[in-house]
């Protein structure tokens, strides 16, 4: 019962926030001096030119009707088309989502993998030299930007030894698999990078936090080494902190896409929403920035079902 | 005892050092960091330009320091707005009423969702790429995370009995702000300010190089990097310079809120040692 209540109660908020944080999108772009017809036409727009493009995408009706009517389609799938060149935004967005959706996902997955046991590492021998690198190492990613990592890396493997191709996807995308999965090896692992310091930074202090509670210490006086009584009593509590902060990371490995992406020419949501926003394409950025912050608040959400299942006291608060 | 004041002192010498170049860059600069001279395109670092030119000759360690112009002030004045409007928000809400709290905190929790970067480039598409777009749109953002940290230290410090006895001797809540709540916020601010800092510099930093932050001629660290990232295969190491300078100032900013927090948070204290 406490379990459907949680439940219940996040849906509700998670649909809150997509209704909230898309009318905070919608009207910020509505802010622009004029409306979306005269950015369109600029000083080709004639007045019957501009009533003709304001009647064609509704632009003549109250801003919440049109609002609404924006929000009843989006929840159907339909974000509309683009105001430049009338493509639908959907379709284009999921081509591009082929893009963008590995990479974030491969980056993870690169980024828990290195990042957990490494931070673990650190706290363990935390006064120890190795301990003392490892901090130091998470202490610099944290400082330095996505975009330094990226040209790093293109410069010692691309340029200098040529292993990878500096940027670019193949014209075929995935029916070129190989090629497809060459791109994506060095920006991938630029994200993941970044994501990882800050992860390692929380595992460890996360693992510090466990191993100075009393059970700890009782599963250690039972003869269990620091590593054993870890993985016995340590990493699913461990585990608490990290995955709450891999579910805040979220948008910032989104923004860390889009960094990726102009860095290394990859034809994603990223580099579609830059190019959108320098040739003024509105509706498409409106559709780009709401599937964004759509996906920001379902991974959220699903993360805080993740933590209900690791930390049941979560789900009485 | 002796790894914390390391923190302070390293992040306190590199915001120093930064300050300092910032400074130095209204009197000083090896060339002028404008001038073209086609001839000087792309050469090596030598003792007449120790970081080498760029793709028009011009020196880069000269662009450099004055790039830490628009960075530092984009940071600093983000900050600014960032911490009077978190504060404020953070205080006001942990002071209101439930049925006034609940709302500005869903309020405050979907622009924490919300990237800085993504704001950012929502208010360019609108407002076209300036610094000042740069700066309230980070500004905005930051505040999101301020708001909420603030809060909940207002809520712990409205618990404590000296709170408790100013109510009961007649104390207005403004003068509850001014005398209990604001003195006891300072220590929590200053760590909150250091590492908004760093997160705006970051920020700045990325805008330029995506091309939405200071628009050309004025240098900036982000756009340079973004230049001079398409000469990688004739001048490797070139891009890097740039970068450095951010990630030193970046680096600088987090340590010194590292040591900060420590410095001024007794209970953390017993928990690393």
């Amino acid at each position: 019962m406490a379990t459907a209540f949680y439940l219940m109660r996040r849906l509700a908020l998670l649909v809150a926030s997509l209704i909230a944080s898309s009318a905070l999108v919608f009207f910020l772009l509505r802010l622009l001096p004029g409306d979306l017809a005269q950015a369109r036409l600029g000083i080709y727009g004639t007045p019957e030119a501009l009533n003709q493009l304001r009647e064609e995408y509704g632009l003549d009706r109250p801003l919440t009707t049109q609002y609404f009517s924006w929000l009843s389609n989006a929840i159907r799938g339909d974000l509309g088309s683009s105001i430049l060149t009338g493509a639908d935004i959907t379709s284009e967005l999921l081509s591009k989502a082929t893009v963008t959706l590995p990479l974030i996902g491969i980056a993870s997955l690169l980024a828990v993998f290195f990042a957990v046991p490494l931070g673990m590492l650190a706290a363990l021998r935390r006064r120890k030299w190795d301990g003392i690198a490892v901090s130091t190492v998470s202490q610099l990613g944290i400082a330095v930007p996505t975009f330094w990592i990226g040209v790093i890396f293109v410069t010692m493997f691309a340029v200098q030894t040529q292993a990878f191709p500096p940027g670019g996807f193949p014209f075929g995308g995935w029916a070129d698999f190989g090629g497809a999965v060459k791109s994506l090896v060095l920006p991938a692992c630029t994200l993941a990078f970044a994501q990882g310091a800050v992860l390692m930074r929380f595992a460890r202090s996360a693992t510090i936090d466990v191993i100075q509670q009393d059970y700890f210490r009782t599963a250690r006086a039972t003869g269990l080494s620091r590593a054993g009584a870890l993985r016995v009593h340590g990493i699913r509590n461990a585990m608490v902190p990290v995955v709450s902060v891999l579910g805040i990371q979220i948008s910032t490995l989104i923004v860390g896409a889009i960094i990726v992406e102009s860095v290394f020419a990859l034809p994603g949501i990223g580099q579609m929403l830059l190019q959108d926003v320098s040739v003024r394409d509105y509706t498409k950025v409106q559709g780009t920035v709401a599937f964004i912050t759509a996906l920001v608040f379902a991974v959220s959400f699903s993360v805080d079902l993740l933590l209900g299942v690791l930390n049941p006291r979560l789900r009485n608060q | 005892m002796k790894q914390r004041n390391s923190t302070l002192v390293i992040g306190a010498s590199l915001v120093g050092f930064s300050i300092a170049v910032f400074l130095l860059s209204f009197f000083w600069t090896p060339y002028d960091p404008l001038e073209i001279k086609p001839e000087l395109s792309l050469t090596r670092p030598s003792a007449a330009h120790w970081l080498g030119t760029d793709e028009n000759g011009r020196d880069i360690l000269s662009n450099i320091i004055v790039g830490s112009r628009a960075t530092l002030v984009v940071a600093m004045v983000s900050v600014m707005i960032c911490m009077l409007l978190g504060v404020s928000i953070g205080v006001a809400t942990a002071m209101s009423p439930k049925w006034v709290e609940s709302p500005a905190v869903f309020g405050v929790d979907i622009l924490l969702a919300l990237p800085t970067v993504l704001l950012a480039i929502v208010l360019t598409a609108v407002y076209g790429p300036s610094t000042s777009t740069a700066v309230v749109a980070i500004g905005l953002a930051l505040s999101a995370p301020v708001a909420q940290v603030t809060r909940r230290e207002v809520k712990s410090i409205l618990l404590a009995d000296y709170v408790t006895a100013a109510k009961t001797s007649g104390s207005g809540s403004l003068r509850i702000v001014r005398k209990h709540i604001l003195p006891n916020l300072r220590a929590s601010l200053f760590v909150q300010a250091s590492g908004a800092s760093a997160i705006a510099i970051l920020a700045e930093a990325t805008l330029s190089y995506l091309g939405f932050g200071t628009p050309p001629p004025d240098p900036s660290w982000g756009r340079m990097m973004a230049s001079l990232q398409q000469y990688l295969i004739v001048a490797p190491i070139f891009p890097l310079w740039p970068g450095l300078a951010i990630v030193i100032t970046v680096l600088g900013f987090n340590l010194l809120g590292d040591g900060l927090r420590e410095a001024l948070d007794p209970t953390l204290r017993r928990q690393t040692d």
